[in-house]
């Protein structure tokens, strides 16, 4: 059994975070991982106030635990998002893409605990000194926006920088990673990846059949030439196209932008191969089986708890 | 020593480049500074001027960044 103070705090049984993904996660979803004892999260990604709203109200219906909801600080909705979080008192408020100061007080006079997620020792700081109750350290092991720095060289020096509880993320799929996690420092896990599979997920199925079939190496990063956008997904034609620009004498800042548009909806909503954004983690190679999210979290928790039970083998 | 002219050492320092080549319209983007550099860059100014600062998206050139810490020093 893992003792972790982000469970008595958010009234969760595993401190394992199912992290919010644009398109991806939710309300079904996260209610599935939250009554499976881990934190559901709804990701309001570039979406309006309506379409969050009814997912709060759908997680709501599904599970009477605690969810979660990720505000993607650069949406056109974010002021309206966080203003629905508030209203709706959701339990949790993960924020991604900026800084999270801004809405910090709405957040916190509403009861919500905030968890930014983080790239850097000094975004985990000023977290803090915002009044984040803890940060998720992030490493570019995961899918979707990434930063610069492994999840194994982020988390540690995270951990030395601020004095709330970090939770790790990126390049996470089993036992294995949590445990590895808590020996960094963290008190806690958050997985997308893992997660994508889950029965309880609804995106196409192609989509899953891409993580299933993944070795490895099967991921590549978009947008790293010219930064501030970068990604990680499945290689397919669309990140090859995506590179091939990226990197041409005739490649813009702007161009690099606009050419993202819509792909995570056709990789999610309609399963295209060719055209469709994949965004998934290095971890992807290992995830091999569609399981139900409670059976993803008890595999998770007891390969951590062997591990652990385990690892005085190695001190004389 | 004003704002200014300390900011601009400190980007110097950052990028390594001479502070005559950067200015208060020097673009941070320009000189390959992103968002965590700039995170990293205002919690060091904040401990040299005693203040605090709110890091965002607007805070593009050298000048904004001077703006922000002279309005926060008021």
């Amino acid at each position: 059994m893992i003792k972790s103070p982000v469970c008595e705090r958010l009234g969760i049984k595993y401190p394992i975070f199912q992290g919010g993904m644009a398109w991806v996660s939710d309300g079904k979803l996260a209610a599935a991982v939250s009554n499976a004892g881990g934190l559901g999260i709804i990701s309001a990604m570039n979406a309006n106030a309506e379409y969050l709203r009814g997912q709060i109200e759908t997680a709501k219906s599904l599970t009477e635990k605690p969810f979660g909801v990720n505000i993607m600080l650069m949406s056109p909705f974010a002021a309206e998002c966080a203003k629905v979080c508030a209203e709706m008192k959701v339990k949790v408020v993960t924020t991604g893409a900026g800084n999270s100061a801004q809405y910090m007080q709405e957040w916190l006079d509403a009861g919500i605990t905030v968890i930014p997620v983080v790239a850097s020792a000094a975004m985990a700081k000023s977290a803090e000194r915002s009044g984040a109750y803890a940060v998720i350290a992030e490493g570019q092991e995961s899918g979707g926006h990434i930063g610069e720095l492994t999840t194994m060289a982020l988390v540690p020096q995270v951990c030395d920088a601020v004095s709330i509880p970090v939770i790790a993320a990126g390049g996470i799929g089993d036992g294995r990673g949590m445990a590895a996690s808590l020996m960094l420092g963290a008190c806690g896990v958050q997985m997308g990846t893992r997660f994508l599979v889950a029965k309880e997920c609804g995106i196409h199925q192609n989509y899953k059949d891409m993580v299933l079939k993944a070795s490895d190496i099967s991921t590549v990063t978009t947008g790293r030439r010219f930064g501030g956008n970068t990604c990680r997904c499945i290689k397919n034609p669309f990140s090859r196209s995506f590179n091939s620009y990226e990197y041409s004498l005739e490649a813009t800042p702007e161009g690099v932008a606009d050419l993202g548009a819509g792909a995570l909806r056709k990789a999610a909503v309609d399963g295209d191969k060719t055209d469709g954004c994949f965004l998934a983690g290095q971890i992807s190679g290992l995830v091999k089986s569609e399981q139900t999210a409670e059976e993803i979290i008890l595999d998770v928790m007891r390969g951590c708890e062997e591990l652990l039970g385990g690892a005085s083998k190695w001190v004389e | 020593m004003d704002i200014k002219t300390q900011v601009i050492e400190a980007v110097a320092e950052l990028v390594n480049k001479d502070v005559s080549e950067i200015n208060e319209d020097t673009r941070f983007a320009d000189l390959g500074i992103d968002s965590l550099d700039i995170t990293e860059l205002a919690m060091n100014l904040e401990e040299a001027f005693d203040i605090e600062l709110s890091v965002d998206a607007s805070i593009a050139t050298i000048g904004d960044l001077v703006e922000k810490i002279t309005e926060a020093k008021k």
